[in-house]
């Protein structure tokens, strides 16, 4: 699998939804010791850490304004790269901007980039792979597509988008978003290619039942648990590219604080004033950990096969 | 049949196996609940003993429990004793377990391809069972391992110790893991449904392969099947097992003739028979018309031309109303190939198929669509042809809500069709996973059967259920024929049940038809050596089990 750019976890996590993916028996044998499962792994002690954490930064993000914060892009020259005091918890940065503002403002951009990508980058995913998985002459055009996308870095890829068209949060969003897709398209068209054949389809062919309907009804859902999974791992991973992009200067326009903004302005005074990285990447890496953690409790959680062995 | 059967070495022979007293339970169950409870039979050398059953019977754990292969994480042995040769394998140590199993007792399995190991050369996978367990030099090996790849008849045994398990076919495989099993010479020989995943003509090889080596070895056998007429060609004694316990214990004459408790008595008479039903021939309209069907796949490739594999070809047949017509044959017959196309499952290379005088072959869209009301399948794996996300009763009337019946109409005819395949109406509501294999077959032939179809396609639609269950199937199928008048395309592999259900029976090899004609007269005037070879291969053919009697041969 080409890398795209992203450091290690963003990597490690690639692998993981597609061994549950393809090929597995579609269906759910019992229903109800499937929720029982389902509830009890998520109950366990590091999932439910991360829906804590997960559910605090979503608290911030909706709460910002009511949190002590300032303007977080109100500039004021006179009190330039100050240490933590009782006005500015987290001191201020080299345009004498509130950190602990900023930081808290930043988890907005954080999430809508995360929450975006992963919704647009399943449902455009879900529909090629849903084209190329049932129609025969277009699977060979869009999966060689696919391939060549993948070919490509995504970072670079992101970077190449933006620059075509001028940075803004929208254009970052479709940037992170367009090299994930290949994945969620090969995942889906894994499913449909291996259900489409079981008996139950062919008996629904039989009945007269029309093509969307038999995609829908019978086909769709049998990707949905390993959409769910994949869906939060590029959640994590499209946090992680827009603060590298971010950081490189290619992300978002400067007045938009984000995390990566905020530590890609703050890398000059690092030696002075390290807190200008260390709180938005504790903040970052804190975020993306919770949400790579509640990837992995629910691909444990959506697999039958382990629901069976307990 | 040898001799031997009707007078067994008794006073000489001291048993091989003896089994006192088992209780297999399930470890962690809240309340004790037992797999197999108070087992006792033995076996003695030079003997066949079957041990017969349904599937949850407790066949199978009695035999992992006598080879010490229980999981252990989920069954135990609770109590009793197994004495392999005297020696208790329950309290045997892991350690001398694995001695035992080589030298003592060995097992085969049903499905040869997964009882080897895919990347290592099968004459390897043999020598390995030496060299652990005897001091042998390498070439002292190496003729052992030829001199028994010979003794389970498999040719040029120099080119097959090379080969690899995939370049061999099912029933050399299975010839190999015998050899493996039986290389050591152990006293005993556990056989777990060893011929079940094989076509006919190879599981009479193998079964009079296991026979002769028994009888040359003196090797004493379990054989575990499901099948009574695998039972009435290779048994000395049998075994009937059902929910976890012995129900009967005899020699094959007396159970097979002679059953005393009533499951025995309803397993025995559930067995289809190779003797044809006598029917009045069919003369309704010809509803269903096949000619030249032939269905060629080929691998598109962009350089060079892909292989292309003939499944079927020049297929003639034609089904009146109320006709089973059964289409018969060995796997890659091209049987399936034949009731996909007729679906239009798959499209047909050349040829006609007209139902009522349209041709499905050639319809699309609409026209397609309107053609598909007049005719359904039923599939071979219940478990895997309704869709378990949906209620049963949402499954039942998708095709009439696809034609346009309002929901509450279809839901009523649905309640109607439940109780014509003699389920609950009530269950609607619930899902697939609530049902048995057997309800789930009942519930896809009610599917099947909600539009009123004039021909009704069924692909081993008995293959994959216990035989009592198989029998009910069938009848119910046979109810329905007659209350409908509805045509059935019957597809099997399984000789007995053709003969039981078919009006007509057509045999297929390798795509093509090679005989057609009346059920009685294919059955009992065979013309072709094939379909002569396909009778004389199906196991119990010289016992009437209905009505617990041997059959002259003929």
């Amino acid at each position: 699998m080409p890398a795209n750019g992203n450091p290690i976890p963003a990597e490690a996590l690639r692998e993981k939804p597609l061994e549950t993916a393809p090929g597995r028996q579609p269906g759910i044998d019992s229903a109800a010791s499937a929720l029982a499962h389902f509830k009890r792994t998520l109950r366990r002690g590091p999932a439910l850490a991360a829906v804590l954490l997960l559910a605090v930064v979503v608290g911030v993000a909706f709460c910002a304004p009511l949190l002590g914060t300032t303007d977080p892009i109100a500039i004021n020259p006179a009190l330039r790269l100050k240490l933590p005091s009782h006005e500015h918890w987290l001191g201020t940065d080299a345009y004498g901007r509130d950190v602990y503002s900023r930081v808290m403002y930043g988890s907005r951009i954080s999430l809508i980039v995360g929450l975006g990508a992963a919704l647009m980058g399943v449902a455009v995913g879900l529909l090629i792979g849903v084209i190329a998985g049932y129609i025969r002459l277009a699977d060979a055009v869009l999966m060689r597509v696919m391939d060549g996308l993948m070919a490509i870095p995504g970072i670079l890829l992101a970077i190449a988008l933006v620059s075509l068209s001028g940075a803004s949060l929208f254009t970052v969003l479709v940037a992170i978003t367009i090299p994930e897709i290949p994945r969620v398209v090969r995942l889906v068209r894994g499913v449909i290619l291996s259900v489409r054949s079981e008996p139950y389809v062919e008996a629904a062919i039989s009945l007269g039942t029309r093509v969307p309907t038999l995609l829908l009804r019978h086909m769709v859902p049998n990707t949905v648990p390993p959409l769910v999974v994949q869906g939060t791992y590029i959640f994590a991973s499209a946090i992680l590219t827009e603060a590298i992009l971010s950081f490189l200067g290619a992300g978002l326009p400067p007045e938009n604080s984000s995390w990566g903004n905020i530590m890609a302005e703050g890398r000059m005074y690092f030696q002075l004033r390290p807190g200008l990285i260390l709180y938005p990447g504790i903040l970052l890496s804190l975020t993306v950990l919770s949400v790579n953690v509640l990837g992995d409790a629910l691909r444990d959680a959506l697999d039958p096969r382990l629901a069976r062995r307990l | 049949m040898s001799m031997e059967t009707d007078s067994p070495p008794m006073d000489k022979s001291t048993p091989v196996l003896i089994i006192d007293n088992l209780s297999v339970r399930v470890v962690g169950a809240q309340a004790v609940q037992y797999v197999a409870e108070n087992i006792s039979f033995e076996v003695k050398s030079g003997e066949t003993l079957c041990v017969v059953g349904e599937s949850g019977s407790g066949k199978s754990v009695t035999a992992l429990s006598v080879m010490g292969l229980l999981p252990k994480e989920s069954l135990e042995a609770s109590g009793g004793a197994i004495l392999v040769e005297g020696e208790n394998v329950l309290t045997a140590g892991q350690k001398r377990l694995r001695e035992l199993r080589a030298t003592r007792m060995a097992m085969v399995f049903q499905e040869p391809m997964t009882a080897l190991n895919p990347v290592e050369p099968v004459g390897k996978q043999i020598d390995e069972v030496l060299r652990v367990h005897t001091p042998l030099s390498k070439t002292e090996r190496r003729e052992r391992v030829l001199a028994m790849l010979d003794s389970v008849h498999l040719p040029e045994v120099k080119r097959i110790y090379d080969a690899y398990p995939h370049q061999l076919s099912g029933g050399q495989r299975q010839r190999i893991v015998i050899s493996m099993a039986l290389i050591l010479g152990p006293r005993l020989l556990i056989a777990d449904e060893p011929t079940t995943a094989l076509d006919v003509t190879t599981q009479k090889q193998i079964l009079s392969l296991i026979r002769e080596l028994r009888e040359k070895q003196n090797t004493a056998v379990m054989f575990i099947t499901h099948d009574f007429g695998v039972v009435a060609e290779i048994a000395d004694r049998i075994v009937v097992m059902n929910r976890g316990r012995v129900v009967e214990v005899g020699r094959r004459e007396d159970i097979l003739s002679g059953p005393r408790q009533p499951y025995t008595r309803m397993l025995v008479s559930s067995v289809p028979s190779l003797i044809p039903r006598k029917r009045s021939a069919p003369a309704g309209e010809i509803v269903l018309d096949v000619a030249g069907l032939a269905k060629i796949f080929s691998e598109v490739r962009i350089f060079g031309r892909g292989r292309t594999v003939t499944a079927a070809e020049e297929v003639n047949l034609n089904i009146r109303r109320g006709e089973v017509v059964g289409v018969v044959g060995e796997s890659g017959s091209g049987k399936s190939t034949v009731a996909r196309c007729v679906v239009r499952l798959v499209n047909p290379t050349s040829g006609a198929i007209r139902i009522k005088g349209c041709d499905i072959a050639q319809a699309a869209g609409r026209g397609l669509r309107r053609l598909r009301r007049h005719i359904q399948i039923v599939f071979q794996d219940p478990y895997r042809s309704i869709n378990p996300r949906r209620r049963v009763g949402d499954s039942i009337i998708e095709g009439l809500i696809n034609f346009g019946t309002p929901r509450n109409q279809a839901l009523g005819k649905a309640r109607g069709l439940l109780r014509v395949v003699g389920l609950d109406p009530d269950v609607i509501q619930r899902y697939p996973h609530q049902f048995s294999g057997g309800e789930r077959q009942r519930i896809c032939i009610a599917r099947a059967l909600a539009l009123d179809p004039d021909i009704l396609v069924a692909d081993e639609p008995v293959s994959s259920l216990d035989v009592s269950v198989q029998a009910q199937v069938l009848k119910l199928r046979e109810e329905i024929r007659d209350r409908t008048g509805i045509a059935v395309l019957f597809i099997t592999h399984d000789l007995r049940v053709a003969a039981q259900v078919c009006d007509t029976i057509v045999v297929m090899q390798r795509g093509r038809i090679v005989e057609a004609g009346p059920a009685e007269q294919v059955l009992t005037g065979p013309r072709q050596e094939y379909t002569r070879a396909l009778i004389n291969a199906a196991p119990g053919r010289y016992w009437d089990f209905q009505n617990f009697r041997p059959l002259p041969p003929s």
